[in-house]
């Protein structure tokens, strides 16, 4: 198992922007621990600002900064500035356009048993609603570095969800392609498409080569643009398929799942199956006994998709 | 004369152009079928104040050494359309013409695609917060610019104020000022019924600003004082506490709640038109 978390690769590349750009400045909500973003914060205090447990406050003063000049990483858990502070990033970063990096750490279902309070299975749809809000889902360490610098090289706002643990690489150290917008497609097939986002995508991964020693054809896409969703990369993929399958790690509505649902069934129509948690409180447990119980996990999914194709 | 002597005529002068505005104000709101006018009204010199001090103009709306301003009580929009195309950032007749029409740039909010508009706001309790965001940037880039807001006291209810207040004074921002449009009114009522304020000074000074109490908030002469004194103030942010009185302009407004947002009808215009004309004309001959 990769032992290095998303969150402390965000921290790696946001440090070695800061070393060359005096205007990148990360904020934190008594979370840059957290967010493994603590020696950020030691190595740039100037270009780091607390505020506190004040997460509508974070957002508020990180597009005040933006909006001056600065390249603003608004960094706090994911359920808190997702929904706490949902007006303001509506307000302040999308319809004002400002430049702010509304980053979600320990998303989903990171915080395990401290509860719904806490998860935050709600910020995709939430988010992707709001006009001029981009929505990305990175899968592990080595795509988070590539988007943390494609984001640092434009000047719209973004959320980015980000999860609490490390978890298994998708890509390989040097080998990790990755288009801004664009969907990456991790492995052809002819009978299946299975599509995920974020820490879903290397148990899809997994089970798109437990289907294909099946004899089941799976083509597995790294969807980890949710919005602007890969439109033109999610119909090519899906052309020809009897089946799409969708898997994130997010309430059953407005996420992932809906909008793959809305392309497809708009242009391409065919059987489209959303995985997701439940629209109930969440199980109890760790990341990955809560993907098991849920049928989640690599064999969850081709278990879904055997049976599908059977009916 | 005196540079005394001056200094009164120049009060004197936007004291009568306070009500040529209140006046546009009027036709916008009427143009446009709506808009918040009891508080346009009330904040009328507080914003002109503000933009003749201010280091803003439409040639240099870019400059990275402006003062910023932030209408936090978005809904008094109108007037702060009235005071920038005296400044020569709109036209106001465009303003009266266009204003909340089909398709229309004038929306009944601030909104940041227009000149000399810095954010959107509308949605109450978030300005404050933008503005400590401005003042850090300007320490953090070494920039002398100064940053002010304008909430009103019904808006002080919203808890991201008080966050808003605790980050200013935290981070000890001299070069932030916000001031209270305290015209006591909201849309229900008394702002004291609503959600009582109590000892607002109290308030603001137990959050460690430097509290300025302004005895009349529609008085030119007052707001600029207390401007100065706001400058000179060292080492935390200040906020203006300014009273005002809600609907200034009219008997027929003033002080009433139900002129939130009342929509005059003609005979109510052709009344407010000619007493805003008395007024002036009385200023006039001081």
């Amino acid at each position: 198992m990769n032992k290095i978390a998303n969150r402390a690769v965000m921290c790696e590349v946001l440090k070695e922007a800061a070393s060359k750009d005096q205007d990148v400045v990360v904020l934190c909500s008594d979370s840059r621990g957290s967010a493994s973003l603590t020696s950020f914060a030691e190595t740039y205090p100037e270009q780091f600002v607390e505020v506190g447990i004040a997460e509508q406050n974070l957002v508020s003063i990180a597009a005040g900064l933006a909006s001056c000049g600065k390249k603003a990483f608004a960094v706090s858990p994911a359920s808190f500035i997702s929904t706490r502070s949902y007006e303001q990033c509506k307000v302040d970063c999308a319809y004002s356009n400002t430049n702010v990096k509304l980053i979600g750490i320990s998303g989903g279902v990171s915080y395990g048993a401290l509860g719904m309070t806490h998860h935050s299975a709600q910020d995709i749809a939430a988010m992707s609603a709001i006009p001029g809000m981009r929505v990305y889902l990175p899968s592990d360490r080595h795509q988070t570095r590539k988007l943390f610098e494609a984001l640092l090289r434009d000047q719209q706002t973004a959320y980015v969800r980000l999860g609490r643990n490390p978890v298994e690489d998708t890509y390989e150290e040097g080998n990790v392609p990755f288009e801004m917008d664009k969907a990456t497609v991790l492995s052809e097939g002819t009978d299946v498409l299975l599509v995920a986002c974020g820490e879903m995508v290397r148990p899809m991964k997994d089970a798109a080569g437990i289907l294909n020693g099946k004899g089941i054809s799976t083509a597995a896409m790294d969807m980890y643009c949710i919005k602007p969703l890969d439109r033109e990369g999610l119909l090519k993929a899906a052309a020809g398929k009897k089946l799409v399958v969708t898997v994130e790690e997010h309430a059953p509505f407005g996420g992932l799942g809906s909008m793959v649902a809305q392309v497809i069934s708009a242009n391409d129509p065919k059987r489209v199956i959303n995985l997701a948690l439940p629209d109930t409180p969440v199980i109890t447990g760790t990341s990955s006994q809560v993907f098991h119980h849920y049928g989640l996990d690599a064999e969850g999914i081709a278990e879904t998709v055997t049976k599908a194709l059977k009916e | 004369m005196t540079k005394s002597e001056m200094r009164y005529m120049t009060m004197n002068e936007l004291a009568i152009k306070a009500y040529d505005l209140r006046q546009d104000v009027l036709d916008i709101i009427v143009s446009g079928g709506g808009g918040h006018i009891g508080g346009d009204m009330s904040s009328v010199e507080i914003m002109l104040t503000l933009y003749n001090r201010m280091n803003v103009s439409p040639e240099k709306a870019d400059d990275p050494n402006r003062d910023r301003f932030v209408l936090s009580k978005g809904h008094c929009v109108e007037t702060l359309y009235a005071v920038l195309a005296d400044k020569g950032f709109l036209d106001i007749e465009e303003v009266k013409a266009q204003f909340s029409k089909f398709g229309s740039e004038y929306i009944g909010h601030p909104h940041n695609t227009l000149p000399g508009i810095e954010m959107n706001s509308g949605s109450l309790g978030h300005g404050l917060s933008v503005c400590v965001g401005m003042a850090l940037a300007g320490r953090m880039d070494g920039k002398n610019y100064r940053v002010y807001t304008l909430i009103g006291d019904g808006e002080l209810a919203e808890g991201s104020v008080w966050e808003g207040l605790m980050a200013a004074s935290h981070y000890k921002l001299d070069n932030l000022c916000a001031v209270i449009d305290r015209n006591h009114l909201q849309i229900s009522g008394n702002t004291e019924d609503v959600m009582g304020h109590h000892d607002l000074h109290a308030r603001f000074a137990s959050f460690d600003w430097h509290v300025i109490d302004v005895a009349d908030g529609n008085d030119i002469d007052q707001l600029n004082v207390a401007f100065d004194e706001a400058e000179k103030t060292k080492g935390c942010p200040t906020v203006i506490i300014a009273e005002t009185v809600k609907g200034k302009g009219s008997a027929l407004m003033e002080n009433k709640a139900s002129w939130h947002h009342h929509l005059p009808n003609q005979e109510e215009y052709e009344l407010i038109s000619k007493e805003l004309k008395e007024r002036k004309e009385a200023l006039e001959h001081e």
